[in-house]
């Protein structure tokens, strides 16, 4: 699965299976809307990481499915009815596993480069 | 992995598919609008903003396509598969009901071939743990087979060790008679036994007790079904009734189960215990019997023959003049009923077999001629991201459509044939084999036509998923790549045609060498003339009349009142009519001939003076029988010239002597005459020597009437029964039938003709098939080489030159599947020899006479594609491209 591939040029991508990362990451702080999802990941990231609406929602069904995250139907400040997404205990603890996944990427990521920089 | 919340989660989003797609659009209207309140902050117009935020969220069908991937199951891309390809067939109507047809018909073929092969062979005998049943019987030299004597058969019974119950049955026939009107009725007389040995418990009343087949023992017996039914009204009440046949009164005991059926004596209506000893069965030598045994448990087959075959050799010893020679026959009761149909049976699968792969090579190549003009839609689908796994599923899709589809025609178009067959048996035929009953659709013949339907699916889908796993979507996209494609499907079409006219020629050869046999036998030379025989059975069946004078005066009565009838040219009478049977046996010794004891075994018929002449079978030397040769002269007989041939070798056996074993006096008969050889038993049974006796030397209560007539024998035979009927009442008058129909209804000629019809039908099919697949491969290739053949055109190739072009590639392919065809057949109808009469496997007429059909037709489908090519117009083909 290639996420954010379609009109996002200039923009860094994704990398592959991080977007369930991100989803989890910031619902852990509050439960929010796909737009609230997606606006929090853009302020957060300093509008470097995106996150495309056409992944953002299968991303979120899945999500669903797995059980990790609750979807019920609330009313924001303005009084609009929105989705609203929850994460789940199974969810936190999948975000644990995600988050320790994703170090290690990291790191590894991070040797490499490093030694290609030596290297050079 | 996934834990049952996700399947549990994924199952209610199943069914709330409408409250998804909701929540989904809403949401999205939701983030739009969102998105457009940010823009409009940051100074955009409403409008502007929209469509800004209308642009920014992208494809929203594909983000809504890819959010019900996610919950969605495989099974509903299947069904989305399924509903394309209904409609892809819907759009060609004309393709998908020829594929339909094609399948319907290989599947319906083989299925109801199968139902047989399973009532037959896989399912034979309706009795329990029938595996451990055997056909018990004496052999002689002669006869590999033959009947068991009655002391014999309580001498084995003694003296086996390997056999739990050994038990007895023979032919016999009564005049039943219910309230006024009398029937002579086909019964069969068994040992006490016989019910028990085979696992067969009466539905009515009670089996025979042990013992109480002795003779002097209480008359009584036990009915069949269906006679039960029809004669007696199904009354339950008809336990301990007495019923009169022929004149004696026996007690009905018990009735047989309505699936009980014992082909050896399929027709028989009665079943008595052996009872009192006829002549024949006081006697060691007189072998009138058939044994039927179950094997004790651990022992084999082989074990039980060697241990009767050890008996009867005890036995040879101790009554060397009637056991001299005799041995024992022990075979599998399942192989003596249905071990003749076997080979045909299995000849019939394979070549349903092979119809039905034809008929699945034409659907695959019709496949791959559509696959080669969807080849844009599947490159357009691939560019739009099917995978090739979605598209292999597609094709595999419309193949199992079409199987299935195929597969319902099919068992319906099993079910007609299978009827169909069974009614082309006839009745007499359809006694013997019991089987027939159960060729129905079943759980076996079911699962078969599964079977095949599967194995056609995955044929069908194999050959355009093999095309396109080789193709390259960029190539089909742009128009080059039409010559490559091209390429491709004329060596696939190729290979295929080849495929079809190799089988056609296999089914042609078999159809062809079968169709030769059915000539042969039924161009017999029978030794006497078929046409315009009317004949019919009799049986005396009052006892007191069955006593020689009242016989002879009897005889004399019926020749005098049937010669008088109009129409009737004469009238002979005889023991046993011509292509009947292999039967009444007796055993010769030639006076000052070297004699050691050994059988000399010949046919022995009781005929009346004018029965050789009403036959129309040729004197050769001497005389015939005379109104004169009884028993108050010299004792005298005709011979047929194998007997002659056989036993005066080199020498004139007119006037010399012939007698029994003993010489004994009483025996000794002189030969007065020799006729040409008549065919007395089956019609591919070679002549066997044959005497013939003046019926009046020893009458016999059973016997049969021959009638030339003038006009037609088939209507003379009402008149000849009513006639017969009114004359004696105690005159059983049945079996009337005329010699052609006689010889038509025997089972040497039924099973012949129904294996070549049945496998000429099959190659008629295969070669229309192979045909039609040829001239498709040959039109389709003509049409992918317009552009070459006008370049030919165009650099000065004659007209003629182009014909020869394409007639030398459909030549080709007609050759090579002619020539393996031609290696497979020889093989083939090698493996079927025990079908072929007088003709072998290799008969090179048939099979050049066939290959030569083959290639007639194949030339024919090539011609028309051939001329079109030829009619090309070059600057019309250059420019089309």
């Amino acid at each position: 699965m290639v996420y954010g591939s379609d009109i996002m040029a200039e923009k860094p991508e994704l990398m592959p299976g991080t977007l369930d990362l991100l989803i989890l990451q910031t619902l852990k702080r509050a439960p929010l809307h796909g737009y609230g999802i997606a606006q929090s990941i853009k302020r957060t990231s300093d509008d470097v990481l995106t996150v495309e609406e056409g992944s953002l929602y299968p991303a979120l069904q899945r999500l669903l499915l797995q059980g990790w995250v609750k979807a019920e139907w609330r009313r924001t400040e303005t009084n609009r009815r929105a989705r609203f997404y929850t994460l789940t205990a199974a969810g936190r603890k999948q975000l644990g596993i995600e988050l320790s996944k994703f170090e290690r990427m990291v790191e590894a990521m991070g040797r490499v480069l490093r030694d290609a920089e030596e290297a050079r | 992995m996934k834990d049952p919340g996700y399947w549990w989660r994924k199952v209610q989003l199943l069914f709330g598919r409408e409250k998804f797609a909701g929540d989904l659009e809403e949401e999205i209207a939701f983030h739009r609008e969102q998105m457009a309140k940010e823009l409009e902050e940051k100074g955009m117009t409403p409008e502007a903003a929209r469509s800004a935020a209308m642009r920014q969220f992208g494809n929203t069908a594909r983000m809504r396509e890819r959010s019900h991937e996610v919950v969605g199951f495989r099974a509903e891309t299947v069904a989305q598969d399924l509903r394309f390809a209904i409609r892809q067939l819907r759009k060609s109507p004309g393709f998908a009901v020829t594929a339909i047809l094609m399948l319907m018909l290989g599947i319906g073929a083989s299925t109801a071939i199968f139902g047989f092969v399973d009532a037959a062979l896989i399912q034979p005998l309706p009795y329990a743990q029938q595996s451990r049943l055997v056909d018990v019987d004496e052999s002689a030299e002669a006869f590999p087979r033959s009947n068991i004597s009655r002391e014999d058969y309580e001498d084995w019974k003694r003296m086996n060790t390997t056999l739990q119950s050994l038990d007895v049955y023979t032919g016999s026939g009564f005049l039943l008679r219910i309230g006024s009107t009398a029937e002579p009725v086909p019964a069969a007389r068994v040992s006490d036994g016989f019910f028990h040995t085979l696992g067969v418990q009466p539905m009515l009343g009670r089996d025979f007790r042990p013992g109480e087949d002795k003779p002097g023992g209480a008359k009584i017996a036990m009915l069949s079904y269906g006679t039960w039914m029809t004669r007696f009204g199904g009354r339950r009440d008809v336990v301990g009734e007495k019923v009169s046949l022929s004149g004696d009164p026996f007690t009905i005991v018990g009735v047989l189960p309505r699936n009980f059926a014992f082909a050896p004596r399929g027709g028989a209506e009665v079943w008595v215990p052996l009872l009192d000893k006829p002549s024949c069965e006081q006697r060691r030598s007189c072998h009138d019997l058939d044994g039927v045994a179950r094997l004790r448990d651990g022992v084999s087959l082989s074990q039980a023959r060697a241990d009767l075959q050890k008996i009867a050799a005890q036995l040879a010893i101790q009554y060397p003049t009637s056991n001299t020679g005799q041995g024992a026959s022990v075979q599998a009761l399942s192989e003596f009923i249905v071990g003749k149909v076997r080979p045909i049976l299995l000849t019939l699968l394979a070549g349903a077999g092979l119809l039905l792969l034809i008929a699945c090579v034409n659907v695959a190549s019709l496949l791959l001629v559509r696959s080669e003009s969807r080849r844009r839609e599947i490159a357009v689908r691939g560019a739009l991201g099917a995978t090739p796994g979605r598209l292999l599923r597609q094709f595999v899709t419309e193949a199992l459509l079409l199987a299935i589809a195929g597969c319902g025609a099919g068992v319906f178009a099993a079910v007609g044939m299978m009827s169909l067959l069974r009614s082309l048996f006839p009745k007499q035929i359809a006694q013997g084999a019991p089987f027939l009953d159960n060729v129905k659709l079943n759980a076996h013949t079911l699962l078969f036509a599964g079977a095949v339907t599967l194995l056609a699916m995955l044929l069908m889908a194999l050959t355009p998923a093999m095309r396109l796993a080789v193709r390259d979507i960029h190539e089909a996209l742009s128009e080059g790549g039409r010559t490559a494609a091209g390429r491709f499907w004329r060596r696939m079409g190729a290979n295929l045609v080849v495929v079809e006219l190799t089988i056609a020629m296999v089914l042609l050869a078999g159809a062809g060498l079968l169709g030769k046999s059915l000539y042969r036998l039924l161009h017999v030379d029978l030794g006497f003339d078929p046409t315009h025989l009317a004949t019919v059975q009799l049986m005396m069946t009052d006892p007191a009349s069955q006593k020689p004078e009242p016989m002879k005066a009897l005889y004399r009565a019926i020749q005098a009142r049937v010669s008088s009838l109009p129409g009737v040219e004469s009238v002979g009478l005889t023991t046993d009519l011509p292509v009947q049977c292999f039967c009444d046996t007796d055993w010769i010794r030639v006076p000052g001939k070297p004699f050691h004891g050994e059988h000399h075994d010949v046919m022995e018929r009781d005929i009346s003076p004018d029965y050789m002449r009403t036959l129309g079978a040729k004197l050769i030397e001497g005389r015939m029988l005379t109104a004169a040769d009884d028993e108050s002269h010299l004792r005298v007989t005709i011979i047929n010239q194998t007997l002659a041939r056989k036993y005066f070798p080199g020498e004139d056996p007119v006037g010399k002597m012939i007698g029994d074993i003993k010489l004994s006096p009483k025996s000794m008969r002189q030969v007065v005459g020799v006729v040409g050889d008549v065919r007395e038993a089956a019609l591919d049974n070679d002549p066997l020597p044959t005497e013939y006796f003046s019926i009046n030397d020893g009458p016999d209560a059973f016997f049969a009437l021959a009638v030339r007539t003038r006009g037609d024998e088939k209507a003379f035979l009402p008149e000849l029964v009513k006639t017969l009927r009114a004359m004696n009442p105690s005159l059983g008058v049945y079996g009337e039938v005329t010699m052609e129909q006689q010889i038509g209804q025997s089972p040497t000629a039924v099973m012949h003709q129904l294996s070549a019809y049945l496998v000429g039908g099959f190659a008629v099919l295969a070669l229309l098939l192979g045909v039609v697949g040829l001239y498709g491969v040959v039109a389709y290739s003509v049409s992918q080489r317009t552009r070459e053949i006008g370049v030919r055109m165009a650099l000065g190739a004659q007209r003629s030159a182009v014909h020869r072009l394409i007639l030398k590639e459909a030549g080709l392919l007609a050759g090579i599947g002619i020539a393996v065809g031609l290696g497979l057949s020889i093989g083939a109808s090698v493996a079927m020899k025990s079908l072929l009469f007088g003709v072998r496997a290799w008969d090179i007429s048939t099979l050049a006479g066939v290959a030569a059909v083959l290639g007639a037709f194949a030339l024919l489908a090539s011609f028309i594609p051939a001329r079109r090519a030829a009619r090309v117009n070059p600057v019309e083909a250059l420019r089309a491209e």
